[in-house]
């Protein structure tokens, strides 16, 4: 797998991915989307660096452990959810809010918060098994 | 003003205009607090020294909002929540009554136990591969099961519960593990998969996967639905679950490879789960339904009764021992479902809380025994009663409760479930459960007799460190089994409040849909 071609492209392929995994991630409100596909596509492209240019560079790449990834976006997941505990509503009522950046009007949400939970918890968990198995492959 | 006014009154079609008191977060609190525990944990996998602090304070935690659960529970009647205020049929709803809140609240003491057990059990290996975490996810899985009221729901919480349970099996990567695992994961995936085949039929036929929903649909669906073919797919898959004769075979394959903390707790909880799954869609979903299949739950009942404890007899490892006493006591839990009377069921529920603490009990005693010679076999193991009399002590008063003598807890339930059984028109019934008392007797007898009593024949290598934690963990154990057989009114009373709540659905169902509103 480690032709000059597939080495070379791979580090853009990656960096394509992500930014696509991330635009498929904030669309999935209202559109055909969200945390768990993008997830997976972000997952991809790892395995497809780790495939590239080796686990170790992945690794170094993602910077922290993927479990650790996975454990944050639980987290975050978790706690988006416990946010509408300080306005009267039940658990994962999503709350919306909007700031002004730059002088144009951003809406965020705790769905928001809790999409972007899931699509760490699938990139690490997913990110996690597929190195591991590309580990094992090369011994 | 005007508009603000319609568009409350459309939302009000939707949404939950309540305003939820942070009081009412009890409900959703034993879930979200090992979640958010395990993802902590999960973030901190290399930090072990914190693994098993952060655990304890979290399931100490949990314990507590359970028993705030609890109390809140028996004395206002079911707490209902429903995630992101999304009216009932549509939002997923958590609804505890009596029966599920008591069911988490001894699991969570369990688990407890375990985690406080496991600082000595398990070590930086096994804590570097994630056994609080998996701990911690298992009893959020746990806790949602036994709350969750729907049913779609229920069979999350079982997959969650089932994932971090492999994890917790497989630690460590022994061949036998490995092996058990496999065995474990296969069989349990089966289940699961026929849980949800049931559970899309059952959405087919009734359009609403909400369990209080189903609960007063079921009598406009009795033409025409196959109401029946149902109610025997849930026996089946969460007969699996709970280890029922003749789908029991995953248990004794399985139960006796882990660390010793992980099978108490498994022996202790899990198959409860399954237990009260077939309580919550058989007695309270479709209890004409089971009334048609109450001959053959008792048939299996009996037979999971006697052919697991026969099980028990033939072993010489204590964990395969133990195993079958697992699967016999299924068996007992099995025989007040099939009798399907307050009496029965309450015996039912009584058992469910006995059989969680003294199996566990049970497996830690085990472990504590291997601690001391380093070994599980009887064929070895003797002469704890001159060297060790605590662990004497633990053994008698554990052998005691698992058979169903007083002074311990396990005799009330059995005289609840006998006398149900002799009043229902059952004696064979009741003679299973008496003659499986007199089997688990001798199989526990004789654990006692060989490993505590028998002396030993050479100099038996005894370990000099003292097993204190795991003296801890056993008296926690061991107080409320003592305590409940010498005044169990209090138990039998939450039992038989438990039983009436399944029975009579109509607070349960009242209590997620307060106004009768979409019908």
């Amino acid at each position: 797998m480690s032709t000059l071609i597939f080495r070379t492209t791979a580090p853009y392929l990656t960096s394509l991915m992500i930014l696509f995994s991330l635009f498929v991630l904030l669309r999935g409100h209202n559109d055909p989307g969200g945390g768990f596909i993008g997830g997976l596509i972000a997952a991809s492209a790892f395995a497809i660096y780790g495939i590239a240019c080796g686990v170790p560079a992945a690794r170094r790449a993602l910077y922290f452990h993927p479990m650790a990834i996975s454990g944050f976006g639980l987290l975050l997941a978790g706690l988006s959810g416990v946010v509408s505990l300080f306005l009267e509503v039940p658990f994962l009522t999503g709350i919306w809010t909007s700031i002004n950046v730059l002088g144009i009007s951003v809406d965020i949400s705790t769905v928001l918060g809790f999409d972007t939970g899931v699509y760490l918890v699938v990139v690490g968990s997913i990110t996690s098994i597929a190195l591991a198995l590309e580990e094992r492959g090369h011994p | 003003m005007a508009q603000n006014a319609a568009e409350a009154a459309d939302l009000a079609h939707a949404l939950v205009l309540a305003p939820t008191s942070a009081a009412d977060w009890v409900v959703v609190a034993p879930v979200a607090i090992p979640i958010v525990a395990g993802a902590l944990l999960m973030m901190l996998r290399h930090e072990t020294r914190w693994h098993a602090g952060l655990a304890i304070g979290a399931l100490l935690a949990t314990f507590l909002s359970n028993v705030l659960l609890l109390h809140r529970v028996l004395t206002d009647g079911p707490l209902v929540m429903t995630m992101g205020r999304w009216l009932p049929p549509f939002g997923i709803s958590f609804a505890a009554d009596v029966l599920g809140a008591s069911l988490a609240l001894v699991a969570t003491l369990v688990a407890l136990v375990g985690a406080v057990y496991a600082i000595a059990d398990i070590g930086t290996v096994g804590r570097r591969y994630g056994f609080y975490p998996f701990l911690m996810l298992m009893m959020a899985g746990v806790g949602g099961a036994f709350l969750t009221g729907d049913i779609f729901n229920l069979y999350v919480w079982f997959e969650v519960f089932l994932i971090s349970s492999f994890g917790l099996l497989v630690l460590g990567s022994e061949h036998p593990q490995l092996d058990g695992t496999t065995k474990y994961a296969i069989l349990n995936l089966i289940g699961t998969t026929l849980f949800l085949i049931t559970v899309s039929l059952l959405y087919g036929a009734f359009g609403t996967l909400n369990m209080a929903d189903i609960a007063r649909k079921a009598g406009n669906f009795r033409e025409t639905a196959p109401l029946t073919t149902l109610a025997a797919l849930f026996l089946l898959a969460f007969g699996m679950k709970a280890a029922a004769f003749p789908v029991n075979f995953w248990l004794p394959a399985s139960y006796h490879t882990p660390r010793i903390v992980t099978a108490a707790l498994f022996g202790g909880v899990l198959t409860k789960v399954g237990v009260y799954a077939l309580l919550r869609t058989l007695v309270m979903l479709f209890p004409l339904e089971r009334d048609m299949l109450s001959c053959l739950i008792a048939w299996g009942a009996a037979a999971t009764m006697i052919i697991g404890i026969m099980g028990a007899l033939a072993q010489t490892d204590i964990r395969r021992v133990l195993g079958f006493v697992v699967i016999s006591g299924v068996g007992v839990m099995l025989a007040g479902l099939a009798l399907g009377t307050a009496e029965g069921l309450s015996g039912t529920i009584f058992y469910a809380f006995h059989s969680m603490i003294v199996m566990t009990a049970l497996y830690l005693l085990a472990g504590v025994m291997n601690g001391l010679a380093g070994d599980y076999s009887l064929r070895s193991l003797s002469g704890f009663y001159a060297s060790h009399p605590l662990v004497a002590a633990f053994a008698l008063l554990l052998m005691l409760a698992a058979a169903g003598l007083p002074p311990a807890s396990g005799l009330w339930p059995k005289v609840l479930l006998v006398r149900a059984a002799i009043d229902t028109g059952w004696p064979w019934l009741a003679f299973a459960i008496l003659a499986t008392g007199l089997l688990t007797t001798l199989a526990l007898g004789r654990m006692f007799l060989l490993a505590i009593w028998r002396m030993p024949s050479g100099p038996a290598p005894v370990s000099a460190i003292s097993p204190r934690l795991g003296y801890i963990a056993l008296g926690v154990l061991a107080l409320p089994v003592l305590l409940i057989g010498l005044y169990p009114e209090p138990v039998i009373a939450v039992a038989e409040r438990a039983a009436a709540g399944i029975l009579d659905s109509s607070t349960y169902i009242g209590s997620v849909f307060p106004e009768g509103a979409v019908q």
